[in-house]
């Protein structure tokens, strides 16, 4: 069943990255980009990520995206204009890709030593108890850092697209 | 008994004057530069009559040592000074005539500018001159030979607004750098085959030395020395700038141009005597250059018509004397001569200054004529002075020539006849020269309602309202040279240095007598010309006129100079040196760099599209650099 | 009976090539697009990429420490997107243009 699974899923999300990038109009890329992080969830269900799992759709999917497609929304941006390309440009991309990609296939089977293969409910560590104890404890200093980088964000995303006060 | 006073002495007045003396008063001024010389020379007196030099004492030299200045392994070079008979000399003549011309220009100069700057010239010239003839050793010499040659250019070129006269500076300086180089070389060679630059060192190995007869080393030494004395004493081939040099003040021609700097080579000659008489050859030819200058500049003072450089070409000519004198192995008649000359030459050129004065600033001897009358101080004067060249008995030249022309005779009698054929010669147009000046009828214009207007003279235009005599400050110091130039022979030079150069032999009696022949005739001739009959000289000249074109040009030397040195040195200097390889080669790299910059940043700036999409492009290929390198080499371990 | 096809474990290699094709499609949309958006969402679609890689060693070193550095990744791009499109606003309010291209006054 896993391999099923997760042939599904992957094709999903190949098929919504690939409409991602595609795709004239900013919010329908920005709907593709919320399909691939859907399928990507159930993927990690998969590794036995459970609480990266929940983080990737409520954070990523769920605010995230929200937000892009929020300033889409307000900035009113439209389709992006076709351009007149040459003839080789055009028709290369895609071959070019596909080449690209083989060859990191060919690789990476090649450079792995064949293993066990992935089940789900092997992986056992991915509860929220477990990383949450592992976040509070090993990584507690990048943790407390990553609360400040917040604040700066915040802090700058206020800055920049405030009104000016005249 | 501290020997450095005598030269620090005028330093010191150098300094003061120089230094200050835009503010001080002119009696302030005249007190320092005067006083300083009269000091110094008081403190030379007390020195040598210390040293037993007047009463036959100072057999051997005296030294003071003051600090080591050089200290190269086993070469040593002392800041030494050294008294012997022979610096005794020139220390008297430098200290004392020196004294008559600083009191005699502070009348000359009274109306000129820059007054407290020619005094400070004129004291560090005394320093240097001192420091010339006191040095122990070669370096020290060097040191006093390149400061004078330096205050020369600066007093040549006083009146320095004058084109000509800074041209002149600069040609007195640049010949005399010629003659330098050839000093410099054999300096050089000294050191190397002597190990050491003292000059009891040095002379003390040649003594020991052989006699060379041929070419060797102790040749070389002499005739490089000799390069540098034709330089600074004006022999041929260097002697062109001592005419130019006459655009100077009156009193700077005096004292540099007559009686002390020109002889500074024949000082160098007769201190390195020992290496001469160490070398047939350069002795050989230390006695025809004299001569061969002696009779070419008397040829050419026949037919000049500015008074002052008459005389310049004389100076010239009896400095061909002197040489001649110390060729022929008479050391002693050659000094004897440099202190005979620098009392009558002295005087010629100050009484010269003293009519250019009365004159306003005339020069020419056309212009001249009938000043008997009117300035006969000068006149008087003029004439002793005239009486002593022409080598009259028994006044002082006579004496000096009498014992070179001997001398000379005994060595080789072609130069004691060509000798006397130019004693004949100096007489005529010294003669000649005052004739034209003092009587027959008055050729210029003064008091005519015109002023004389001679470009040499230029700040000068006081109308006095006709020609006067001088101030006693400038005819008191003519008396006194007059004096000596009458007595002066019986001052016995040879006698007091034949300790260091051997008795001097007399020579037969009819040499005598054939050149004070010829010094009587050469002053009957111009008696001839110039007083009976006036208008002679102007036939003569049409009958000879080509010999009178070459002689009255200067054979034509600094044109032939011109071209054959100067322009092509400038030309070449212009062309190679500074368009092809200043501007071309070192600009050329120094800018090339420059462009080069420039170029290679225009180069990387393409990358700078403003893009961000060929940013990212660049980003991704590095990436992809970097992740193959890593693959490449192993991966992360 | 032989075994079915697609069925036992998922080879790590397969997570490990879908991680490749997503992060070079990430790669194409932000080389190519044109939309400033639409790059900042290929950028997105990288970090998900990563994010996945990270899950999967995670699994084979049997350590949960992959699922940490994704989640610190996850809060890195949350303050990057909060801030990036901040300046794109404002790119926006000044230029009135979302096209990548125009946005070039850093040239030479």
């Amino acid at each position: 069943m896993d391999q099923i699974l997760f042939l599904i899923f992957a094709a999903i999300a190949v098929i919504c990255a690939i409409n991602l990038v595609l795709q004239t109009h900013p919010i329908s890329s920005a709907l593709s980009l919320i399909g691939v992080m859907g399928a990507l969830a159930v993927l990690y269900l998969l590794l036995g990520g459970e609480f990266i799992a929940a983080a990737q759709l409520i954070v990523y999917a769920g605010a995230i995206m929200v937000l892009f497609v929020f300033v889409i929304m307000l900035l009113n941006a439209g389709a992006e204009q076709k351009v007149k390309r040459r003839v080789w440009t055009r028709w290369s991309g895609a071959p070019l890709l596909l080449g690209f990609v083989g060859l990191m296939a060919y690789v990476v089977q090649v450079l792995l030593p064949p293993s066990s293969g992935i089940r789900f409910g092997s992986f056992l560590q991915g509860g929220p108890q477990t990383i949450g104890t592992r976040l509070f404890t090993a990584y507690l200093l990048p943790f407390e850092i990553t609360s400040i980088l917040i604040l700066i964000a915040i802090i700058g995303a206020i800055v920049l697209a405030r009104k000016e006060i005249d | 008994m501290q020997l450095w006073l005598i030269p620090v002495l005028p330093l010191a007045g150098f300094a003061l004057n120089g230094l200050f003396g835009r503010r001080l008063s002119k009696a302030l001024i005249n007190a320092i530069a005067v006083g300083s010389v009269f000091l110094s020379f008081l403190w030379a007196l007390k020195t040598l009559n210390a040293l037993g030099a007047f009463s036959g004492g100072l057999e051997t030299a005296y030294r003071e040592h003051y600090y080591t200045w050089i200290q190269s392994g086993a070469f040593r070079i002392g800041a030494d000074f050294a008294v012997d008979r022979l610096t005794a000399v020139w220390l008297m003549i430098v200290t004392g005539v020196g004294f008559l011309i600083h009191v005699y220009a502070v009348g000359y100069m009274a109306h000129e500018g820059g007054y407290y700057r020619f005094f400070a010239y004129l004291n560090l010239f005394m320093f240097f001159m001192l420091v010339l003839v006191l040095g122990a050793n070669f370096l020290l010499l060097f040191v006093g030979w390149e400061g004078v040659g330096l205050c020369s250019y600066l007093l040549i070129g006083f009146y320095f607004l004058e084109k000509f006269a800074t041209d002149a500076g600069n040609k007195a300086f640049i010949v005399n750098r010629i003659g330098d180089f050839g000093f410099a070389l054999a300096i050089f060679l000294i050191g190397v085959h002597f190990g050491s630059l003292d000059f009891a060192t040095v002379f003390g190995s040649v003594k020991s030395m052989g006699i060379e007869t041929q070419a060797g080393w102790i040749t070389a030494i002499g005739l490089l020395l000799l390069v540098g004395a034709c330089g600074k004493s004006a022999q041929i081939p260097l002697y062109v700038w001592l005419p130019d040099a006459m655009a100077g003040p009156t009193p700077v021609s005096a004292l540099i141009h007559a009686a002390t700097m020109v002889t500074a080579g024949v000082y160098m000659v007769a201190r390195s005597a020992d290496i001469y008489l160490h070398s047939t050859i350069s002795l050989n030819i230390v006695a025809i250059l004299g001569i061969a200058t002696a009779f070419f500049a008397a040829t050419i003072g026949l037919a000049q018509n500015d008074i002052k450089k008459v005389f310049a070409y004389s100076t010239v000519s009896q400095l061909g004397y002197m040489f001649v004198g110390l060729g022929v192995g008479a050391f002693s008649a050659g000094v004897f001569h440099v202190m005979t000359h620098a009392f009558f030459k002295a005087l010629l050129f100050l009484g010269a200054g003293s009519v250019i004065h009365a004159l306003s600033g005339e020069q020419d001897l056309q212009k001249m004529g009938g000043l008997a009358k009117k300035i006969p101080i000068t006149c008087l004067t003029l004439f002793c002075a005239g009486v002593a060249i022409a080598g009259i008995p028994p006044f002082s030249g006579f004496h000096s020539k009498d014992a070179i022309l001997a001398a000379a005779y005994e060595h080789s009698p072609w130069i004691y006849w060509v000798g006397v054929f130019t004693a004949g010669m100096t007489a005529f147009y010294v003669f000649r020269a005052l004739f034209l000046a003092f009587f027959g009828e008055y050729r210029g214009s003064i008091g005519q309602g015109a002023h004389a207007n001679s470009p040499s003279h230029a700040d000068h235009g006081h109308g006095h309202g006709g020609i006067h005599e001088s101030p006693a400050v400038m005819w008191v110091p003519l008396v006194i040279l007059a004096l000596l130039s009458l007595a002066g022979g019986y001052i016995d030079i040879p006698q007091f240095l034949a300790p260091m150069f051997g008795e001097a032999h007399e020579g037969e009696p009819w040499l005598m007598y054939v050149s004070v022949a010829a010094g009587v005739l050469g002053i009957g001739l111009a008696a001839l010309l110039y007083l009976a009959a006036p208008t002679l000289p102007e036939a003569l000249a049409r009958i000879f006129s080509v010999a009178y074109r070459w002689i009255y040009n200067k054979y034509y030397v600094d044109e032939f100079y011109d071209s054959v040195i100067v322009r092509p040195v400038i030309d070449g200097s212009r062309e190679v040196l500074w368009r092809a390889g200043d501007v071309g080669v070192v600009d050329g790299a120094v800018n090339g760099i420059g462009n080069a910059a420039r170029a290679a940043g225009s180069l990387l700036r393409l990358a700078q599209s403003g893009y961000i999409r060929s940013y990212a492009a660049w980003v991704v290929a590095g990436s992809i650099l970097v992740i193959a390198l890593m693959g490449l080499r192993g991966g992360a371990r | 009976m032989p075994p079915l096809p697609f069925t036992g474990p998922t080879p790590l290699s397969w997570y490990l090539i879908l991680s490749a094709i997503l992060f070079g499609l990430g790669v194409a949309g932000f080389l190519f697009r044109r939309n400033l958006i639409t790059v900042f969402m290929s950028i997105e679609l990288m970090l998900n990429a990563v994010n996945l890689s990270f899950i999967a060693f995670s699994y084979k070193l049997n350590q949960n420490d992959g699922h940490i550095f994704s989640f610190f990744v996850m809060v890195v791009a949350a303050a990057e997107a909060a801030v990036g499109l901040a300046i794109i606003l404002t790119v926006f309010k000044n230029r009135q243009t979302l096209e990548i291209d125009e946005v070039s006054s850093l040239k030479n």
